[in-house]
């Protein structure tokens, strides 16, 4: 009976202390993203000058300095919160994220900063809380914003620049298989042929396992055109041996997926 | 807890990767033919005489007669001899993958040979050397003067096996025979292998004949010739030699052709003066009207699921190429480019139609797809007309005519083929000059 109990207590005790550190631990991610801050700052200062200038230059030109040392202030935090290890930062993410930043608060923030100027004294102008404030509305908007993206693409987008190799080294891996693959040329040009293969490849390039994704379509009834085409596609891979990889990286590109089509040099 | 805590960020850590796996989408390759190298093959040394054949060089016979079909398809590229290090009967039981891949070849095809008690085997393995693996394996046994059909199937599998598609090898190609002076021109009917190999002259000569066209379920072919002036429908079974009449029909008589499930026989005939489209059941003989109007309708031919029909009229003014349903209603024209076309094939595949099109005083054959769209002139002559299509629908055979001086010197007619990407156009040996080429389905199914 004690036992149990206890038995019961400990996980109960565990599920709570995991959902109290689970909960921070997911929300914090977030909010330590910003590298933004220092960006959209300047930017503001920029926009800015346009409509305001003849009116307020002074007080324009005021907001300048402060928000430079603002920036100053303010870019600390956002450079530890680059820094943390247990965030492993995708090259896509920021990316995205920057973007997202700068069309979403330009125009937010901005504004209302500036009418600030005009309307109230220059004390005022640099109003920190608010523009914090204001950062962290955006960025919950944009963190939901990015689970959506990334769920889009990912799947829709294969840029394996976004996940692991630069664009030069991704074109040179593609014109090396271009070379390697003999396209079957009674393939008719109409039908959805795509044969995705998976790879795991070693350090040096060479093929340690390959995969046909679909592979069970080969076999099937029908299915004779792509069944030459997924061959002929595993004969460029394995003929392209060794790949031209990155020499860094490794981790990155150690699994790979190459998507064969060849419907546009069918039709042409 | 902070175990946990590392735990959780590695499992966050390795979930985040496996959605970052690098695709590259790759759209483009070459298109070179395939490397391929066909190893003699192995004669066994039970072998028995058999009447005249020379057993010791079937093998080496049977491997070029592949290779030379492959070649002439423009899709593999045959490797020479010469650079093979292994023998062909250790090659047939095992081949060392690695010596082969040194020559740069992709696939290979070993073989062996047997003639005992009269009768011919052989079996063929086609390899996939950058797998290391079989790809399939057969073997037939046949009368050994069938040697050049085997050499024939053994290319169709291969082809079917690495292309996907129908082989178009063991098949034979119909055509006229012409000799003699360009007024006094001989006809004959005649036919040979699609390789231009066992040509064998069909009629004597003495009649006119026209137009000859395979059944496309059988060996059966329907031509034209004219008996005391008057056009004739006959069939003519290849197997058996026999023939008969169709039909007598009046005026000017064009082309029939089979319906896709031979059954019938359409064609043009002038009735009253004026040609038009009609059908004929070859059981019932009862001739059926398909198109009734005051223009001249020509050249009918079958969609492969005997639906539509395609055929040239004039009845915008110049000669068109128009589609309707096999009843006759919903007529379309489908062409509207400059210049005349005609002869109008619905290929087997079903996806595109043939024609010859004339433009500015030159003769084009083209391949466009059944709406008339993409529309594509293969290749552009003094004169060549009347394509016909493979079995396979990938390669159009036609006959061209050069030109000739006044008195009709320098005259000739040849058969050409071409596949329909528009590469790989070459020459087809006959005897004689030739025309009206029709291509045979495959003989063994």
């Amino acid at each position: 009976m004690t036992k149990s109990l206890i038995y019961s207590i400990f996980f109960h005790v565990i599920m709570i202390g995991l959902t109290i550190l689970s909960l921070p631990f997911m929300v914090r991610q977030p909010v330590d993203l910003p590298p933004i801050v220092s960006v959209e700052l300047i930017q503001i200062s920029d926009k800015t000058n346009i409509p305001f200038a003849p009116k307020a230059r002074k007080i324009i030109e005021d907001t300048k300095k402060k928000e430079e040392r603002v920036v100053s202030e303010q870019a600390p935090p956002a450079a530890k919160a680059k820094e943390k290890p247990d965030r492993i930062p995708l090259p896509n993410e920021k990316k995205e994220k920057k973007q997202i930043v700068k069309k979403k608060q330009n125009p937010e923030e901005i504004k209302p900063e500036i009418r600030q100027s005009s309307e109230f004294e220059k004390k005022e102008i640099i109003d920190t809380n608010q523009i914090a404030a204001l950062i962290d509305k955006a960025k919950e908007q944009e963190f939901v914003k990015q689970k959506k993206n990334k769920e889009l693409t990912q799947s829709s987008v294969k840029n394996s620049f976004a996940s692991g190799l630069t664009l030069s080294e991704e074109d040179a891996l593609r014109a090396q298989i271009f070379g390697c693959w003999s396209i079957p040329l009674g393939l008719p040009y109409d039908k959805d042929l795509l044969v995705r293969i998976k790879l795991q490849l070693k350090k040096d390039g060479t093929i340690l396992k390959s995969e046909i994704l679909d592979h069970q379509r080969m076999n099937k009834p029908g299915q004779k055109f792509y069944k030459v085409l997924a061959e002929s596609a595993l004969r460029a891979v394995r003929l392209c041996q060794p790949l031209k990889v990155p020499p860094t990286g490794y981790d990155k590109w150690k699994d790979m997926q190459l998507n064969f089509n060849p419907t546009e040099m069918l039709k042409g | 807890m902070k175990n946990f805590f590392i735990l959780l960020s590695v499992f966050l850590f390795i979930f985040n990767k496996a959605h970052s796996l690098i695709e590259v989408d790759i759209t483009r390759g070459n298109l070179d033919p395939l490397p391929i190298a066909v190893s003699p093959l192995h004669v066994d040394v039970k072998s028995e005489k058999y009447e005249n054949i020379k057993i010791k060089n079937l093998g080496e016979d049977i491997s070029k007669i592949i290779e030379k079909n492959f070649k002439g398809t423009g899709l593999f590229n045959p490797l020479k001899k010469e650079a093979f290090v292994q023998k062909p009967d250790i090659a047939h039981l095992k081949p060392r993958f690695e010596d082969w891949r040194l020559i740069k070849a992709q696939a290979l095809v070993t073989g062996k040979i047997l003639i005992k008690d009269g009768k011919l085997k052989v079996e063929f393995r086609l390899w996939d050397l950058t797998a290391a693996k079989e790809m399939t394996a057969l073997a037939f046994t046949t009368t050994p003067t069938n040697w050049r059909r085997v050499a024939h199937i053994i290319s169709d599998k291969i082809y079917e096996r690495l292309t996907g598609e129908n082989g178009y090898f063991d098949t034979r190609i119909i055509y006229v025979s012409e000799k003699g002076p360009k007024n006094q021109r001989v006809k004959k009917l005649a036919i040979m292998d699609q390789d231009g190999a066992n040509t064998k002259y069909l009629t004597l000569g003495n009649e006119l004949v026209l137009t000859p066209r395979f059944n496309p379920t059988n060996q059966m072919v329907t031509y034209l010739s004219y008996f005391r002036n008057m056009p004739r429908v006959y069939l003519l079974d290849i197997e058996t030699g026999t023939q008969e009449v169709v039909g007598n029909f009046p005026g000017m008589t064009f082309a029939p052709r089979f319906s896709p499930d031979g059954k019938k026989i359409i064609m043009s005939f002038a009735e009253d003066g004026n040609s038009d489209i009609y059908t004929m059941d070859l059981e019932t003989r009862v001739v059926e009207r398909i198109t009734n109007h005051s223009s001249i309708d020509t050249s009918p031919s079958f969609s492969p699921d005997g639906k539509f029909i395609c055929f040239n009229s004039d009845r915008s003014g110049l000669q068109q190429i128009y589609v309707m349903r096999s009843d006759g209603s919903n007529v379309k024209r489908i062409t509207f480019g400059k210049g005349i076309y005609g002869t109008p094939v619905w290929s087997p595949r079903g996806d595109l139609i043939a024609f010859t099109k004339v433009r500015k005083g030159r003769f084009y054959i083209g391949v466009m797809r059944v709406d008339g769209t993409g529309e594509r002139l293969l290749t552009e002559n003094f004169y060549q007309e009347a394509p016909s299509w493979s079995p396979n629908g990938r390669v159009l055979v036609f006959y061209r005519e050069t030109k000739s001086g006044s008195k009709g010197e320098g005259f000739s007619a040849k058969l050409w083929s071409i596949d329909i990407t528009g590469y790989n156009e070459r020459r087809l040996n006959t005897e004689t000059d030739a025309s009206d080429p029709s291509w045979s389905s495959l003989l063994s199914k």
